[in-house]
């Protein structure tokens, strides 16, 4: 018998006040995977995350995450369950300073590895900034305190919305880089992506969605351009 | 030497005005919420201290250790059953429920303690005075009051950009949704920021109880003189609210002076010239 997932989404719905983002969306994410979620604009990945991660109610049993079901929660109660939302445009909080943005991050005071010594060894010209206004980054150092602070947590899944958004290639694999450094604890990764071909590097499996609904998954080195073509464009 | 004495007995009212607004800017700042009632919240405080030193029988400034947590609850309460219900987008709903809060507040003092003034014997200290030099006069209770004033808002500034509580209030007064995120349930950080101010509105009610007479009406003048010192030091800035109490309290002084009437007026005549020349106030605090 298998191991049971650490998070299993099933047939999640999902809506944006009275849009529906999401129809019927199931998922799995296995201990220690990265997952890799792909779509055009407007595919409900961002709402998938956020529903995962309390920021949009969905119905309880929908989200069953290390054996709980927790779709009913509020999101404060969903990150001291252990799960942490790098949010899409990093959402830096404005009047905190680089040290305090990591701290706030860790203000639930998991147990882990992850403290604010690791963390600047994962990034180190962060530590360099820590007393500078979050905004006063660059737009890669700012994506790297949004990890980092989601980091802080201690989370046993990591939620990543678009974190190549806006950056410089050669930015996002610097970033990408780092991603063996945070699974070798154990921690699950769910990245959202417009960029394919970083999130098939960094992925064991793909789920595509199109138009709210999972269009195509399967293993991240088996799948052909064609058929994530036709997943995604729906052609 | 008759206006210095003017101009310092000026500065010393205004560390209560500065007591008003700390409260009222604190509030604002964390979760945008105008308190209509703040005001009322003050007269409320000093009530409450009339009834803890008649029934206790200690003296007004040990009645702050009961005083000074009894509001800091009625607060926490008050915004976790009442006010975070009304908070969204929409400003409209707080306000009109701050407003009624303040109707509620009057005419319930009024139902139980009447119309007449009253007012908290300090005791000796309350003409107590010292002499700084020849012809000036300070007031050992005004300035007593002063300093609490300063420590005060020394102590917020220390919550604030200190502590784990204060970077929760201003990492939910930034991004409240974000802030979720990290674990924060705003309803809760919204609560201890509420008891926080209402505990400054306890210390500032018991001042203004001991300095002058007090009734269930008083509380929409607080609340102006509150506003006009937010005002005049630029919102989000607790050094700032300090600053704006005290050029309102020196601004009454001198109208005070040249005429009695004038006291009022003199003030908002400095907070309307502040608001024309420096609509962001004094020491705004920037934002990027």
């Amino acid at each position: 018998m298998p191991e049971a997932p650490l998070l299993a989404v099933r047939d999640l719905d999902a809506f944006y006040c009275d849009i529906q983002a999401l129809f019927g969306v199931s998922i799995d994410v296995a201990h220690g995977e990265a997952v890799a979620v792909i779509g055009a604009n407007g595919a409900g990945k961002s709402a998938l995350l956020k529903s995962i991660a309390g920021a949009l109610r969905s119905r309880p049993d929908a989200i069953v995450f290390d054996g709980a079901t927790i779709g009913g929660l509020p999101a404060y109660a969903v990150a001291a369950r252990g799960i942490a939302l790098v949010p899409e445009g990093r959402g830096l909080f404005p009047s905190l300073s680089v040290e305090e943005n990591l701290l706030i991050g860790g203000q639930l005071k998991r147990p882990g590895p992850w403290t604010l010594q690791r963390v600047f060894e994962l990034f180190p010209v962060l530590a360099e900034r820590r007393k500078l206004p979050s905004t006063s980054l660059s737009g890669g150092q700012q994506q790297m305190v949004a990890i980092g602070r989601a980091l802080m947590s201690n989370p046993k899944l990591l939620l990543c919305d678009e974190i190549s958004l806006g950056l410089a290639p050669i930015v996002v694999r610097d970033i990408y880089a780092r991603l063996p450094a945070i699974m070798q604890n154990g921690t699950s990764i769910v990245l959202v992506e417009q960029d394919i071909v970083q999130a098939l590097k960094a992925a064991q499996r793909v789920y595509c969605l199109q138009e709210g609904r999972v269009a195509l998954t399967g293993d991240a080195k088996a799948l052909t351009r064609e058929q994530i073509a036709a997943a995604y464009f729906g052609v | 030497m008759d206006w210095i004495n003017v101009i310092l007995q000026g500065v010393l009212v205004g560390g209560l005005y500065a007591m008003f607004a700390a409260g009222l800017s604190l509030i604002f700042g964390v979760m945008r919420l105008v308190n209509i009632a703040h005001g009322d919240l003050i007269v409320l405080a000093a009530y409450v201290a009339l009834v803890t030193t008649q029934t206790l029988g200690i003296g007004p400034l040990t009645s702050l250790l009961i005083v000074v947590p009894a509001m800091a609850l009625i607060g926490y309460l008050l915004q976790w059953l009442v006010l975070n219900r009304t908070l969204g987008d929409d400003l409209l709903p707080p306000l009109l429920v701050t407003f009624g809060l303040s109707v509620i507040i009057q005419n319930g003092l009024l139902t139980l303690f009447t119309a007449d003034s009253v007012k908290l014997q300090a005791g000796d200290i309350e003409v107590a005075t010292l002499r700084l030099t020849e012809g000036i006069y300070v007031g050992v209770l005004p300035l007593l009051q002063f300093v609490v004033a300063i420590a005060v808002i020394a102590g917020l500034q220390f919550i604030f950009y200190r502590t784990a509580l204060g970077r929760a209030f201003r990492a939910t007064a930034d991004n409240p949704d974000v802030a979720q995120l990290m674990g924060l349930d705003n309803r809760r950080v919204f609560a201890l920021a509420m008891a926080l101010s209402l505990a400054v509105v306890a210390i500032a009610g018991v001042f203004l109880a001991v300095r002058a007479n007090f009734d269930p009406s008083q509380g929409p003048a607080r609340l102006i003189f509150g506003f006009e010192a937010v005002i005049i030091g630029g919102l989000g800035s607790l050094w700032g609210t300090l600053a704006g109490g005290l050029i309102l309290g020196v601004a009454q002084a001198i109208g005070a002076h040249l005429n009695p009437g004038w006291q009022i007026l003199a003030g908002h005549i400095a907070f309307l010239v502040v608001l024309a020349v420096r609509p962001q106030g004094l020491f705004p605090k920037v934002r990027a």
